[in-house]
């Protein structure tokens, strides 16, 4: 049992060597300043593969091989906007997880401004009509008072009478 | 008045709901996850890639912009399960004799690429290596597979991301080699 477990461990222990060797294959970073805007403009690019992530938080193939392209613009002098821009030639602002704003974007912009409006809007035209409504303490015209009746006296002596039946009187 | 006002609004909760139910039922229909090519309507990237076949013939951006009429570039690997599926496909285009595939081999290893070819048939007269997978940035490549229809000029008049189907053939790749001038 124990000759087991040894094996086991040397197993397990020879994983974790072939799980660093992994991680190992991230190229080695730039120098801090210049790793430091290399991780921002990472972080600013949208993964094509996973969507919903950006190239700096993504395991996928593309996406180290893009933070290496990253990072090989920066250490030959680009800015970050050369660097995003240089993104954005090959693959469209859709890499961007900050898009511009443009014609075509417009509506996504103005998306939140727009139901902000409405909503408000609505409160207001809402507001107005209960204004605008029935003051409270208005008495009652004859035909809410017979359905008050109605509803009293339902609630006290069971079913209502059939209508047209003499009241139970009270 | 106001109980007109009250009984309109009623309606509203329904009115969100066709809204919603609208913009949902459009939303299906679209296909968020293909990426809207940047590259369409413009010159091929500048590269140049060795033959992954012994005595073949490369690909590079020369290639595309020698005027020799419009072509088909498919970027494929091995390991790519779905690039199986299309080959077939590939191999009919092929076998029409009027039009004419190239390919860019993304990020393989050549032996595994070569017995691929070996196995399902190889229509492509050119095949470029991209062992680094960095012509394949250039090129806006985001997954394999991926098919481009590029004029006699150079300029990529089309891009098709996924495994071709037969229909996508005929309404899509098809057409854009003829509008193409083929």
């Amino acid at each position: 049992m124990s000759r087991l477990a040894r094996a086991l461990t040397v197993l397990l222990l020879l994983c974790a060597g072939v799980a660093r060797a992994d991680i190992a294959v991230e190229p080695t970073p730039l120098p801090p300043t210049q790793e430091a805007r290399a991780q921002r403009v990472m972080h600013s690019l949208r993964c094509l593969v996973c969507q919903n992530e950006s190239i700096a938080d993504s395991n996928a193939d593309l996406a180290r091989d893009l933070r290496q392209v990253v990072r090989e613009r920066i250490a030959a002098g680009d800015s970050n906007d050369q660097v995003r821009a240089y993104m954005v030639q090959r693959y469209g602002d859709w890499v961007l997880l900050d898009p511009p704003f443009k014609p075509s974007t417009a509506l996504l912009w103005l998306s939140p401004l727009i139901v902000f409006l409405a909503g408000g809007g609505a409160l207001l035209l809402y507001r107005r009509g209960r204004r605008a409504g029935v003051p409270e303490g208005a008495p009652l015209d004859a035909d809410e008072r017979r359905l008050l009746a109605e509803a009293l006296a339902e609630s006290d002596n069971g079913p209502a009478p059939p209508a047209g039946a003499p009241d139970p009187g009270r | 008045m106001a109980a007109t006002a009250r009984r309109l609004g009623a309606l509203i909760p329904l009115g969100i709901f066709l809204a919603l139910a609208l913009a949902l039922a459009v939303g299906m229909r679209l296909d968020l996850t293909t990426i809207p090519s940047a590259l369409i309507g413009k010159p091929v990237p500048d590269f140049a890639l060795p033959p992954l076949l012994e005595g073949g013939q490369g690909l590079s951006a020369a290639d595309l912009r020698g005027g020799g009429g419009p072509v088909l570039v498919n970027v494929f690997a091995s390991w790519c399960i779905p690039c199986r599926e299309e080959q077939p496909m590939l191999m009919d285009l092929a076998r029409r004799g009027d039009v004419t595939l190239y390919a860019i081999n993304y990020k393989d290893r050549p032996q595994a690429a070569r017995q691929f070819l070996a196995e399902l048939g190889n229509p492509f007269t050119r095949i470029g290596a991209d062992r680094a997978g960095r012509v394949a940035i250039d090129w806006g490549v985001y997954g394999v597979p991926e098919t481009y229809v590029v004029d006699g000029k150079g300029k990529i008049v089309l891009k098709h991301v996924g495994p071709l189907t037969p229909q996508a053939i005929a309404d899509e790749i098809l057409p854009a080699l003829r509008g193409a001038g083929r």
